[in-house]
């Protein structure tokens, strides 16, 4: 292997059906449909997919979605807002785990 | 006749206070891109897997694109603008003084009018309400009982001597299809030039204040939108409904339809897909979202384009890239010769930066297509 994360992956995302074809249908049929102009928009949705790419960072999410959510009317500044809302969630996740530790601290501490 | 630009005016036009400008003129730097020939020159060198445009609409049946009933005339009074946008196919700007359609073929547009079945008239340019004779065009299509189409930059709506327009078109029922890239400052100022979303959305307000905007059939506001930067017009419908909400709540502002436009691969987009290195994955992209559904409803079909010199052409890029209509009959293709029913049988004249009109959703002067 030369390496992990070639971007050459992402465009060869089907070729995963190689090894059953069932599954990969049924999970690009749902993910298509997931992404279909509802009671969210196309637009919105892409914005949501940007931020959990960056939550989850995946590297193929974040070109495949930068380039939707542009596609689909988004600019910078409402693109840097959603990245902004997955990092507050991860910092904030972590930051609320800070209480577990507080009332550790009060009832082992004098 | 309306008095003829002064120069001083021009050397106005070419100030930012009378528009936004985020390039200059391929003419204007010397550009190599500046011809036409070095434009189709650099789309036909691209090594494309599926770059025949003809070969693409024979495998979905249609062997050659014809037109359909006359619909609409759209006349390019001339390149002269006060802007000079990133993306224009047009290479329009201030210097471009000598391409102004005169009198006499503005007369022949409105002889060869009364021959035709067309119910629109489409006027385009450049900023065509710089040329001299624009009032005229406009009351004598008025006057025929055409729906007339004014594509509008809205900074023009600014400059003192056109202020008076919106009312002016209001009284007359003309469609404004004005330009706006996006419905927030930062794309759209980086495509047309900084400070353009404030004075777009300045006269926008002045719009609404005479009527437009407001679902009045006379008074129709229609926002064009094209892509900042290499990608793909967003769905038109659900950019709409957006930019209805987004424009209404953050400046009060209201319009009565959205169409949207892709980008052409020629002139300054062209330079600027270059420029940046996404010419080859731009190209590849429309090539492989040709749509078969989009083609019945594409703007050469059912429109004529009149260059400010009074040459016909299938459609404004055609004309851009010097690629006039082709008469059957090998009769000339200017408009003192207006022949409908000749012009009715030709063969539209497709190059490989027709896959710009006819990716995904389609693409035509009235939107998508597909």
């Amino acid at each position: 292997m030369p390496g992990y994360y070639d971007p050459d992956h992402l465009g060869k995302f089907a070729t995963i059906a190689e090894g059953n074809k069932e599954l990969a249908a049924k999970f690009f049929d749902w993910y298509g449909a997931v992404f279909r102009d509802g009671a969210l928009s196309e637009r919105e949705k892409a914005l949501i997919a940007l931020a959990v790419a960056h939550a989850v960072q995946c590297p193929y999410c974040i070109d495949a979605y930068s380039k939707t959510c542009l596609e689909k009317g988004a600019d910078l500044d409402q693109m840097t807002e959603a990245v902004h809302v997955a990092a507050a969630i991860r910092g904030g996740a972590s930051l609320v785990h800070g209480v577990q530790m507080l009332e550790h601290v009060k009832k082992a501490g004098m | 006749m309306s008095a003829p630009i002064e120069l001083a005016t021009l050397e106005d036009l070419a100030s930012p206070e009378s528009g936004p400008k985020s390039t200059r003129s391929l003419r204007a730097r010397g550009s190599s891109l500046a011809t036409p020939e070095a434009q189709l020159q650099v789309l036909n060198d691209l090594p494309l897997a599926r770059g025949d445009f003809d070969a693409a609409l024979a495998a979905c049946a249609w062997s050659e694109l014809r037109p359909t009933r006359l619909e609409i005339l759209q006349i390019n009074v001339g390149r002269l603008c006060n802007m000079t946008c990133r993306h224009c196919h047009v290479d329009a700007g201030p210097d471009r003084i000598a391409e102004k359609m005169d009198r006499d073929t503005v007369d022949l547009c409105l002889a060869a009018l009364d021959k035709t079945t067309a119910h629109t008239v489409d006027i385009t340019g450049g900023a065509p309400e710089l040329n001299p004779h624009f009032r005229y065009l406009v009351d004598q299509c008025v006057s025929r009982g055409k729906h007339v189409i004014d594509r509008c930059n809205l900074t023009i709506l600014l400059v003192p001597r056109f202020a008076d327009l919106p009312v002016w078109f209001a009284e007359r029922g003309v469609e404004v299809v004005c330009s706006l890239p996006h419905c927030r400052k930062r794309n759209t100022d980086s495509q047309r030039g900084d400070g353009t979303f404030e004075k777009s959305i300045e006269a926008l307000r002045h719009l609404n204040a005479v009527g437009y905007g407001h679902g009045d059939t006379r008074r129709r506001l229609t926002v064009m939108v094209n892509p900042v930067g290499a990608f793909l017009a967003a769905p038109q419908a659900a950019l709409e409904r957006e930019w209805k909400a987004e424009l209404a709540r953050n400046h009060g502002i209201t319009f009565d339809r959205l169409i949207a436009l892709n980008n052409m691969p020629i002139s300054r987009f062209l330079e600027w897909l270059i420029e940046s290195g996404n010419l080859q994955e731009y190209m590849e992209r429309l090539t492989n979202l040709f749509n078969p559904a989009t083609v019945a409803g594409l703007m050469c079909r059912n429109t004529l384009s009149v260059s400010w010199d009074g040459t016909l052409h299938d459609c404004d890029f055609n004309q851009m890239l010097d690629i006039p209509a082709a008469r059957p009959d090998g009769g000339p293709v200017h408009i003192r010769d207006f022949d409908p029913a000749i012009l009715q049988t030709r063969r539209i004249q497709t190059r490989r930066h027709c896959f710009g009109c006819t990716a995904g959703a389609g693409s035509s002067c009235g939107g998508a297509t597909a």
